[in-house]
C-alpha cells in the first residue's frame, strides 16, 4: 500500500479516531472518513479497495453501519491476488450475514476458490463458508466440502471439517454424506484434525440418529484410545500447558464420549476405565487441569449409571468447592447443580459450604450458590435454610437483596410447612426488603393472612412493631396498613393472644398514627396513599371516638394532587359524615379472599382482565385502594362470568356476607347484570344497605339492560335506592370512572370466553395506533390483532406503510393494510397475526416502524410495544 | 427424554463472540460468530464491558452471567479479553483458551499490547481465524496458527 491515492491511510485514520477526545468527535472523524471511501467507491479504483474495507471493518467494529461496502468484499474476492482475497473473505465474515441476499452472489467465488490450486486460498474459502454460510450456500457446495475433508493437507481437513459442522447444522439432511469422511477423521495424529474431526461427529451424533449409533458402535473404542494415548503421552511442547497435553483436545474428546455413553449402558462401560484414569490421575494444581477434570466430572455423571465413578466425581467437586481460586468454586457449584439429579443426599452434605458461597463478596459465586441453595431446599430443611437466608438478607449488598428476596420468597411460598411460619418469614423479608419485592409476593401474603383467621390478631400485631421500625419498606406499608385497616379493633385489644406473644399495648390513636404517616409520607405511592385511605374509612367505623381526627386527615386528601385520592377523598368524607348509619356495614371486614383462585390466576392461566382494565391514558389502573383487591379477588376471571347465575349469586353472597340469593332470584337477574354489581360492591367494599333494598337495585340494573353500553346510568340506578344524599355528583363519577374501564370486560367475556381490553400501541402527534384483540378458538398461541391507524394531523398521509418485528418466540403474519392512504382525522386498518410459541409464559412484544408521506415529505416513526395485555 | 436433552446441547454454538477491549472500555476487537444487528451489539458490548469492568477486585472470578451468555474474561495489562460462550460451555476451558490467544499474539507481536491489535486489526482477526471457526475451536498449536500468517508476511 502506498499513501500516494487519494484519502489517509489507515493508520491516519487509526490515529485520528484515537485522539478523538470525545464520541462526538469520534463521530464526525467517522463520518467523514465513510464519505472518503464512497467517494472512492464510486471512483472504483482497485488499488483503494484493500484499504478502504481495512477503514471499514475498523469502524464497523467501533460500531457504526458499513453496509455500503458490502460489494467491495465481494470484488476483492473476486480479484486474483491473494492479500485482495485475504481481505475480501475477512470483510465478508465481518460485515455481512447469512440473511443478507447480497451473500448469495458469493456462492460461485467460493465454488472457485474451494477448487483452486493454492490451498490457502482454499482454506480462505473454507473458513468464510464455515463461519456464515446458509442453507442454500451449504446444499451447493456440501459435496466440494466433503471431497475437502479427504484434502492432503491436514490444515485445509480440519477447515472442512469444521465447515462441516455447520453444513449439516443448516441443512440435517446431509448428516448421512459426513459420516463415513468424520469416522475417519478420529484416527488422525494430527490434532487440529484430530480435534475438530471430533466437534464433527459430535455435531452429527446430536442431529442424526444413525450417526449416533454408528459412532457409539464403530468408534468408540478408538476414542477411548486416542484420550488414553494423549493422556499418557510424553512431553509435547507445542501441545502441552501446565503439564497436560493438549488439555482443549482432551475436553472435545471427554464431550464426544458422554453423547456416545449416554443413554448406553455398554458404551458406558467401556469407557469407566479411562474416565477413572482422568479423573484420578489428572493434576489439580492449574487452571488447564481442573478444565479437564471439570469435563471429566460432567461425562461421569451423564453417563450411564457407574456409581464407583459417580463417588469419585461427586469428591472431585468436593474438593472444587473448597478450592481457593473462585474459579473453581464458581464451576463446582455449576456442576453441583446436575449433581443433585442423581445424588441428592452427597450435595446435601456440601450444604454448610454452599451457604457460605451465597454470602460470598463475588457476585457471580453468590447468585450460582443461590440457586444450588434453592435447589437443596425441602420439608426438612426449609427452616433452617431460611433462617440462614434471612439471617444473611439483613447484611448483605443492597443490589444482592432482590434476588436473595425473591428465592426467599419462593421457597417460604413452597415448602412453608405452617401459616404462623409462612407469615413470620414473609415479615422478616418484608422487613429487610420490602422495596424489592414483586407485587404477586404481598398480595399473596394478604390472601394467606385473609385465611388465616386465628391468626388476624397475632398478624395484626407483629405487623404494626415491624411498621415502626421499617416505615420505608414499602410493601411492608401496605401489608400493615391493609391489615391495621381490616383488624385494627384486634390491635388495640389485643385479641386472639397467642402464647408466643408478649402483650402490647396500642391506642387506637397509635394505629392510626401508622396509616397517617404512610397516606401523609412524601414518597409513598399511588398505592400505598389509596390503601392507606381506605384503611381510614375501615377505621372510622372500628375506632369511633377518634372518628373525628380520621375525617380530618381524610378530608386533607381533598387537596392532593393526585385525582384519584381527591376523588375518593370527597365520597369517603362523605360516608363518614352523612352515613353513619350504614357505614358500619359498608366497612365491614373483607370476606375472607379465595386462595386457590388467586393461586391459579397467580400462575398466569387466566388472564387478567381486571387487572388491565386500564387503557394507559386513564389513571385508575392498580391504584385505587381496591383495585389490587379486586385483582386479589379475581372477580374478573371469566369463570366466575361464564358462570350460571347461580355462581354470580353465591360469590356476591360470599362476598357480602349477607344471604342475597333468594333476593337476586326473585328479581330474576341473569347473569350479566349481576356480574357488574358484584364488581361494583367489591372495588367500593362496601356492602349493601339492606337484601331489600339490593332487591329494587337488582332490578333497577335489570331495567337498564345497557349496562355496558351505558355504565353511568346503571350507577344511576345503583345508587338511588341508598338514602337520597350518598349519590353526589362526586362519588357518582368515581363510580363512573371504575366501571368505564371495567364495563367492556364482562359483556365480551360473555360472548366469547377471555377477552383481552383494546389498547393504544402508540401515540405520536400526528397518529394514534390502537389495537383490539381476538383469539380464534382452539389455538391459544395464536392471536388476532387488529391494528386501527388514526390520522391525527389536518393532512392527508399517503404511501402510509407498517411495518412490525417481534422476537423470535413469536412469529407474526401482516395482511395487507385496508389502503395506503391515510385522510385527515380519517382511518385505516390492518389485520395482524401472532403466534407465540412461549405463550403463558412470556407476553408479547413488537417493535414497529411506520413510514409515510405528509406533504410530500417522508416521515418515519418508530416504536416499542410493550403494553400488550397479559397471557396473549 | 433425558437423552434428547443431553443431545440438545450439542446444538449450541460454544463461543459466540470475542471482544477485546481497554480499560476506558473501548471496543478494539469484536468477532461475532452469530449475527446481531449494530445496534444489539452496540448494547451488549456496553452492557458487557460495565458489568466486567466494574468487577476490579482481583479475588472475584473470571465469570459474569449476562442475560443467555456466559461471560469469561481475563485481564493483560490494559486489555480485557472477553469471550461470551453458551451456558454449559467449560468455563475453565475458555480460560486456558483466551491464555492460548494472548500467548500467540504475543508470539507474533512480541508482548503485545492494544495499539499492535488497533493498527494490526486485520492481522488480529487472520490469526483468530486461524484458531477459531464457527465457534469452535480449530487449531491449539502456536506454530500452526501462525505459520500461514508468516508465509503471507513474507510473501507479501
Amino acid at each position: 500500500m502506498n499513501s500516494i491515492f487519494s484519502g489517509t491511510r489507515l493508520r491516519d485514520m487509526i490515529r485520528s479516531i484515537r485522539a478523538c477526545k470525545t464520541a462526538a468527535e469520534e463521530r464526525g472523524v467517522v463520518r467523514k472518513e465513510c464519505a472518503d471511501i464512497r467517494a472512492s467507491i464510486n471512483e472504483n479504483d482497485p488499488h483503494d479497495r484493500h484499504r478502504n474495507l481495512a477503514k471499514l471493518m475498523f469502524i464497523h467494529m467501533l460500531g457504526y453501519p458499513t453496509h455500503f461496502g458490502q460489494m467491495e468484499c465481494l470484488k476483492l474476492i473476486a480479484s486474483p491476488g491473494f492479500p485482495e482475497k485475504r481481505i475480501g473473505y475477512l470483510g465478508l465474515m465481518l460485515l455481512l450475514d447469512e440473511r443478507q441476499e447480497v451473500l448469495m452472489l458469493v456462492t460461485n467465488s467460493l465454488k472457485q476458490d474451494l477448487n483452486h490450486t493454492n490451498q490457502y486460498v482454499v482454506g480462505l474459502a473454507l473458513c468464510a463458508l464455515g463461519n456464515i454460510c446458509s442453507a442454500e450456500m451449504a446444499r451447493d457446495l456440501a459435496p466440494e466440502v466433503e471431497r475437502l475433508i479427504q484434502f492432503r493437507d491436514p490444515n485445509i481437513r480440519k477447515k472442512a471439517a469444521l465447515c462441516s459442522t455447520r453444513i449439516v447444522r443448516k441443512v440435517p439432511d446431509l448428516a448421512e454424506n459426513f459420516i463415513n469422511a468424520a469416522s475417519s477423521l478420529l484416527k488422525e495424529k494430527h490434532h487440529g484434525v484430530l480435534i475438530t474431526g471430533v466437534q464433527l461427529c459430535y455435531e452429527l451424533c446430536t442431529i442424526n440418529d444413525e450417526a449416533l449409533e454408528y459412532f457409539r458402535k464403530k468408534c468408540t473404542e478408538g476414542l477411548i484410545k486416542t484420550l488414553r494415548d494423549i493422556t499418557n503421552s510424553a512431553y509435547q511442547p507445542e501441545y502441552d500447558v501446565a503439564g497436560i497435553t493438549d488439555p482443549f483436545l482432551h475436553i472435545r474428546l471427554l464431550k464426544l464420549l458422554r453423547v456416545l455413553g449416554h443413554g448406553d449402558a455398554d458404551a458406558s462401560d467401556l469407557m469407566t476405565d479411562i474416565l477413572a484414569q482422568v479423573a484420578t490421575k489428572t493434576e489439580s494444581n492449574k487452571n488447564a487441569g481442573n478444565a479437564v477434570l471439570y469435563e471429566c466430572v460432567e461425562t461421569i455423571m451423564a453417563i450411564e449409571d457407574t456409581s464407583s465413578l459417580r463417588v469419585l466425581a461427586i469428591n472431585i467437586l468436593g474438593r472444587f468447592l473448597s478450592n481457593r481460586d473462585n474459579n473453581i468454586r464458581y464451576v463446582a457449584l455449576n456442576m453441583l447443580m446436575k449433581a443433585i439429579a442423581f445424588d441428592d443426599q452427597a450435595v446435601q452434605r456440601h450444604r454448610v459450604t454452599i451457604l457460605e458461597c451465597v454470602k460470598d463478596p463475588d457476585a457471580s459465586i453468590r447468585k450460582r450458590a443461590l440457586e444450588l441453595v434453592s435447589l437443596l431446599v425441602n420439608e426438612n430443611n426449609v427452616k433452617q435454610l431460611t433462617k440462614e437466608l434471612i439471617d444473611y438478607l439483613e447484611i448483605s449488598d443492597e443490589d444482592f437483596k432482590e434476588d436473595l428476596s425473591a428465592k426467599i420468597c419462593s421457597i417460604v411460598e413452597k415448602f412453608s410447612p405452617e401459616k404462623i411460619w409462612y407469615i413470620d418469614q414473609m415479615l422478616k423479608v418484608l422487613s429487610e426488603a420490602g422495596k424489592l419485592v414483586k407485587d404477586d409476593v404481598w398480595h399473596a401474603l394478604i390472601v394467606v393472612i385473609s385465611n388465616a383467621s386465628e391468626l388476624h390478631g397475632y398478624t395484626v400485631r407483629a405487623l404494626y412493631k415491624a411498621v415502626l421500625t421499617y416505615s420505608e419498606q414499602e410493601t411492608l406499608v401496605r401489608v400493615a396498613i391493609w391489615c391495621i385497616g381490616e383488624y385494627g379493633d384486634l390491635l388495640v385489644n389485643n385479641v386472639g393472644m397467642l402464647g408466643i406473644e408478649d402483650p402490647i399495648t396500642v391506642t387506637e390513636s397509635d394505629a392510626v398514627d401508622v396509616v397517617e404517616d404512610a397516606i401523609t409520607r412524601h414518597n409513598s405511592d399511588m398505592t400505598t396513599k389509596a390503601m392507606a385511605l381506605v384503611a381510614l374509612l375501615k377505621l372510622s367505623s372500628r375506632f369511633p371516638s377518634i372518628s373525628e381526627r380520621i375525617k380530618d386527615i381524610i378530608v386533607k386528601q381533598k387537596g392532593s394532587l393526585l385525582l384519584e385520592m381527591q376523588q375518593r377523598a370527597i365520597e369517603f368524607n362523605s360516608i363518614v359524615d352523612r352515613h353513619k348509619n350504614i357505614r358500619s356495614s359498608l366497612v365491614e371486614r373483607m370476606p375472607v379472599l379465595d386462595e386457590a383462585t388467586f393461586n391459579v390466576r397467580r400462575a398466569g392461566s387466566l388472564p387478567a382482565s381486571v387487572s388491565t382494565m386500564a387503557k394507559p391514558s386513564v389513571s385508575i389502573p392498580n391504584g385505587v385502594a381496591a383495585a389490587p383487591l379486586v385483582d386479589l379477588l379475581d372477580l374478573g376471571s371469566d369463570d366466575i362470568m361464564a358462570a350460571p347465575s347461580s355462581s354470580g349469586a353465591d360469590f356476591l353472597q360470599d362476598l357480602l356476607g349477607v344471604d342475597l340469593g333468594s333476593s337476586s332470584a326473585q328479581s330474576g337477574a341473569s347473569p350479566g347484570p349481576k356480574a357488574g354489581a358484584d364488581l361494583l360492591m367489591d372495588i367500593l367494599s362496601i356492602g349493601t344497605p339492606s337484601p331489600a333494598q339490593n332487591n329494587t337495585s337488582s332490578v333497577d340494573l335489570l331495567s337498564t339492560a345497557g349496562i355496558n353500553n351505558n355504565p353511568s346510568n346503571a350507577l344511576d340506578t345503583l345508587s338511588s335506592p341508598a338514602p337520597p344524599h350518598i349519590a353526589t355528583s362526586a362519588s357518582a363519577g368515581g363510580m363512573f370512572d371504575l366501571l368505564d374501564g371495567l364495563s367492556p370486560s364482562p359483556s365480551k367475556e360473555a360472548t366469547n370466553g377471555p377477552a383481552y381490553p383494546p389498547i393504544v400501541a402508540y401515540e405520536s402527534s400526528t397518529l394514534k395506533i390502537e389495537f383490539t384483540f381476538s383469539k380464534p378458538s382452539g389455538n391459544p398461541q395464536e392471536t388476532n390483532v387488529q391494528a386501527t391507524f388514526i390520522n391525527l394531523s389536518p393532512d392527508t398521509f399517503t404511501d402510509f406503510i407498517f411495518q412490525a418485528a417481534v422476537p423470535k418466540f413469536l412469529q407474526l403474519h401482516l395482511d395487507p393494510a385496508s389502503s395506503n392512504t391515510l385522510p385527515a382525522s380519517g382511518n385505516i386498518t390492518q389485520n395482524l397475526r401472532v403466534t407465540n410459541s412461549q405463550h403463558g409464559k412470556k407476553s408479547l412484544v413488537m417493535r414497529m416502524r411506520i413510514g409515510y408521506k405528509l406533504n410530500g415529505k417522508d416521515v418515519l416513526e418508530e416504536g416499542q410495544i410493550n403494553n400488550f395485555p397479559r397471557g396473549l | 427424554k433425558i437423552e434428547r436433552s443431553e443431545r440438545e446441547r450439542g446444538r449450541k454454538m460454544g463461543i459466540r463472540f470475542i471482544l477485546m477491549v481497554n480499560k476506558q472500555g473501548q471496543t478494539r476487537l469484536a468477532q461475532y460468530y452469530e449475527w446481531l444487528t449494530l445496534e444489539e451489539r452496540r448494547a451488549l458490548e456496553g452492557e458487557i464491558v460495565r458489568k466486567c469492568l466494574a468487577r476490579n477486585d482481583q479475588q472475584q472470578c473470571s465469570f459474569v452471567e449476562h442475560r443467555n451468555y456466559k461471560i469469561v474474561y481475563r485481564r493483560y495489562a490494559s486489555l480485557f479479553f472477553m469471550v461470551g460462550v453458551d451456558d454449559d460451555e467449560n468455563e475453565l476451558a475458555i480460560l486456558e483458551f483466551i491464555h492460548l490467544l494472548v500467548e500467540t499474539m504475543d508470539k507474533h507481536f512480541g508482548n503485545v499490547c492494544e495499539l499492535d491489535i488497533m493498527f494490526h486489526l486485520e492481522k488480529a482477526h487472520f490469526m483468530l481465524e486461524e484458531m477459531v471457526m464457527n465457534g469452535c475451536i480449530v487449531e491449539t498449536s502456536k506454530a500452526n496458527i501462525l505459520s500461514p500468517i508468516q508465509l503471507m508476511d513474507k510473501a507479501h
